[in-house]
């Protein structure tokens, strides 16, 4: 027997997954409700009149109203995962509610809404409803032991995020300017006890450092038995500390408990009779010794595969953006999916103008008539943003009748603390120019000589 | 084995740059930061409320003026009634920006200067007696725009002006409008007064309703909106294709249009500045913290670029013709010129100065990465 098949015929306890998917369920359920109890459903979807859609997914839309139900499908499957019942539907109903949600406007794009997609597609291939589920109860075809791969696809996932994380970091600018720090750090001032020392470069340095350390090693230390506790430490610390200085919402809660899963099963075992005893009572639930045998039918073999698939892709993602010449900082072309997070600040302005081509006639465009805030805000630091906003002002234009409408843009970014310089060649008709994988040569260079 | 040591090694480097920070804390108090309790309770005392008072000042003025008017609407008093116009209508471009407090609530910008001035809506509030100034259909037939209306667009003639204004209880409507904007004004001040100031400085946090955050909006907001776009966009045609010669402010009397965006552009200005309104002293301001946060970009300095761009508009519109309304009308490129300028000033602003002040514009609070 070879390496791989012995590896894939290895057996462990099945805790670590379910304790995964009672966290991960309870987390997306509450995620959903505060989501909705914030009135961001209807402050980033309801009421812009425009969405900014991703390249090849022009056809997802918001369905208006329908979009509370939406909600409510993603937050019950979340919740039904949590219980374990259904499990596969309900991942698979999760995994595509979710997903819709976050397709239907790339303003709100996050690394934290990407990693819960990837991670929940993942899962719809894990056995995690087979222990202390309803659905073990159900069936009674629950498994105390698993194939040893499917806990480690979700350490592998994990290891990808962080150690891209860190190595996104070793760039100029975090290492040797400390920056985005040194901008976001010192507008913490009212932070009790920190808010003076969030003043001090030396701080921003440490910090930067400190966290590059920390995303590339973290996964080593939470491998490794005799490191493990430490290494939970430094999770909890590194994202509470975040959680503390950014607005980042759930996220450091869901990779706090994410990372439980490099703990042992007898670990988890504890952990699940615990909740056993406060939740259910009976101990029939936690009885089973079944193990899972690999599954070597040709469906098995084919998830396999399609895992695998999933994390070549995963794998090469991050690495697309040296396929285009330029800064991806600056150009953001391969940008997104590559677990850049937290790692820039780039603020700009765009300034839309409508020209009639044959006439010269000419006027600006208040943006505040088209997009919410945040959307122009996002729409004036990405390319693809400014490319898709002004093919939709010239049709606008066009369907009130102005004839031969040209539009051009004049915007400027300053990124990472430099001074302002113009983004996008304001000489070019964006109107001609189509969304596509190919480099946009009408991004200006970004000559940096800081 | 090592490896794991070696990262174990790392780790605790890192705690130690956390513990050794914590100590560092506690021990030295003489940590430099810049003071925003500071530099608000200078905006507060030295500048939005001594602007405030001059303004709510000259509106007594205007008030007292409009009333030796009516009873004697000789072309003297007339004359006099319109200087005092004048007056407030160049002290309101120094509060315009401050929109925050009662200010915000009571929408003192909409009812005090909306134009351009809706002339049949006027007549008609003059004719028909029945009307409520504070319904957003009458934003524009009531403060300085209304008022510009009945003091110089009655007709050419001064003389038959001040006539013209005595009858059809146009004079009524007059004291009216007077009145209504010296309360409106009244209230903010006094709201300042009587509490606003403490609640203004103790929200000096960094959230998004903190009053730095808020206030650095508004003067972003009115300055893009207000100064850029109504007193030379709007009119120079930058939004439309074609010039709109009759948004200028202040259009029937004219002659003042670039006087008072030379005002308003000036109180812009001085507020980043800091400068006080009663003395030639500054305190902290933007241009300080600005400084503090070391924004040394390109060799020059934020704040002094900023000013300097602030200094090309003024030369830009120092060409103009007093009366925007006419250059529009003979020479538009040169308004357009000014507008260029002003606009430099809000790519600083707003690409510039918010990244270096971590400022969201119109912050929505969605969560970020």
């Amino acid at each position: 027997m070879d390496v791989f098949s012995k590896y894939l015929n290895q057996k462990v306890d099945i805790a670590p997954l379910i304790t995964f998917r009672i966290f991960f369920g309870l987390l997306m359920l509450f995620s959903i409700l505060r989501f909705w109890y914030h009135g961001w459903i209807e402050k980033l979807y309801l009421n812009p009149t425009f969405h900014f859609k991703y390249y090849g997914f022009e056809w997802v839309h918001v369905p208006d109203n329908y979009t509370y139900l939406l909600f409510i499908i993603c937050g019950i499957s979340a919740f039904l995962v949590a219980l374990g019942y259904q499990y596969r539907l309900a991942m698979l109903t999760f995994f595509l509610s979710f997903t819709y949600i976050e397709l239907m406007d790339k303003t709100t794009y996050l690394n934290h809404y990407y990693f819960i997609s990837s991670l929940s597609f993942l899962l719809i291939f894990l056995p995690a409803g087979r222990y202390f589920s309803m659905d073990a109860i159900r069936k009674k075809n629950s498994s105390r032991y698993i194939p040893r791969w499917n806990i480690d696809a979700i350490k592998l996932l994990l290891a990808i995020v962080y150690i891209y994380a860190g190595v996104a970091k070793l760039n100029y600018d975090w290492m040797y300017n400390a920056m985005p720090l040194k901008i976001w750090l010192p507008s913490k001032f009212d932070i009790p006890f920190l808010g003076d020392l969030l003043q001090q470069t030396w701080l921003h340095y440490a910090f930067s450092w400190a966290g590059m350390l920390y995303d590339v090693t973290i996964v080593f230390f939470l491998l490794y038995r005799r490191t493990r506790w430490l290494g939970f430490m430094a999770v909890v610390v590194f994202h509470l500390l975040t959680r503390v200085l950014f607005p980042i919402g759930m996220f450091p809660y869901i990779m706090i408990s994410a990372t439980l899963i490099f703990f042992s099963g007898e670990w988890h075992h504890q952990l699940l009779r615990f909740f056993n005893k406060i939740i259910v009572g009976s101990k029939k639930y936690l009885a089973n010794q079944k193990a899972l045998e690999v599954d070597v039918s040709r469906k098995g073999q084919l998830k396999r595969m399609l895992i695998f698939s999933f994390f070549i892709i995963q794998i090469l993602l991050p690495w697309r953006y040296l396929c285009y010449p330029g800064n991806v900082f600056w150009t953001e072309e391969g940008y997104r999916f590559s677990w850049r997070v937290m790692l820039m600040e780039k603020a700009g302005y765009a300034n839309f103008k409508i020209v009639d081509a044959k006439s010269g006639k000419r006027f600006y465009v208040d943006n505040r008539d088209f997009l919410n805030s945040f959307q122009e805000k996002q729409m004036s630091t990405q390319p693809d943003f400014i490319l898709e906003y002004a093919h939709y002002l010239g049709n606008h234009f066009k369907r009130q009748g102005h004839q031969n409408v040209q539009v051009f843009v004049e915007s400027y970014v300053a990124l990472n603390g430099r001074k302002s310089r113009p983004y996008i060649d304001p000489t070019v008709d964006l109107m001609k120019e189509r969304e596509s994988f190919e480099h946009k040569d009408w991004i200006l260079p970004f000559e940096t000589k800081d | 084995m090592t490896m794991i040591n070696y990262f174990r090694f790392l780790l605790f480097c890192s705690f130690g740059v956390l513990l050794s920070a914590c100590n560092d804390n506690s021990n030295n108090s003489s940590i430099d930061t810049f003071d925003r309790e500071l530099m608000l309770t200078h905006w507060a005392d030295n500048i939005i409320i001594p602007r405030y008072e001059t303004y709510v000042s000259s509106l007594e003025d205007l008030e007292s003026k409009t009333e030796e008017f009516i009873t004697n609407a000789s072309v003297d008093n007339f004359d006099v009634l319109r200087s005092s116009w004048l007056s407030s209508y160049t002290a309101w471009q120094a509060v315009s920006m401050f929109e925050i407090g009662k200010a915000e609530e009571n929408g003192l910008r909409n009812y005090t200067n909306i134009y351009p001035t809706d002339t049949n809506k006027i007549n008609q509030n003059i004719a028909e007696h029945d009307y409520n100034l504070t319904l957003p259909s009458n934003f524009d037939a009531q403060g300085f725009p209304a008022l510009d209306y009945l003091l110089y667009g009655l007709s050419e003639d001064k003389s038959e002006a001040a006539y013209l204004l005595t009858q059809s209880d146009r004079n009524l409507y007059l004291s009216l409008l007077v009145t209504r904007l010296k309360l409106l004004a009244e209230a903010v001040v006094d709201d300042w007064k009587s509490g606003y100031r403490e609640e203004f400085i103790a929200n000096k946090g960094s959230s998004a309703t903190a009053s730095v955050d808020k206030i650095v909006n508004d003067f972003l907001y009115y300055y893009e909106r207000f100064l850029r776009a109504g007193k030379v966009g709007i009119p120079a045609g930058v939004f439309s294709g074609s010039s709109l010669s009759h948004t200028v402010e202040a259009p029937f009397c004219g002659v003042y249009s670039k006087d008072f965006l030379l005002a308003s552009l000036t109180a812009v200005q001085d507020f980043f500045n800091g400068k006080s309104h009663l003395s030639n002293g500054t305190g902290e301001s933007l241009n300080a913290y600005l400084d503090y946060l070391n924004t040394k970009i390109e060799g020059a300095d934020l704040a002094v670029l900023i000013n300097s761009q602030f200094d090309s508009a003024r030369n830009k519109i120092n060409s103009l013709n007093q009366n925007l309304k006419k250059q529009v009308e003979t020479d538009n490129v040169k308004m357009l010129e000014a507008y260029d300028e002003l606009q430099k000033v809000v790519i600083l602003f707003k690409v510039d100065m918010m990244q270096a002040l971590n400022i969201k514009v119109d912050f929505i609070d969605a969560d970020g990465d």
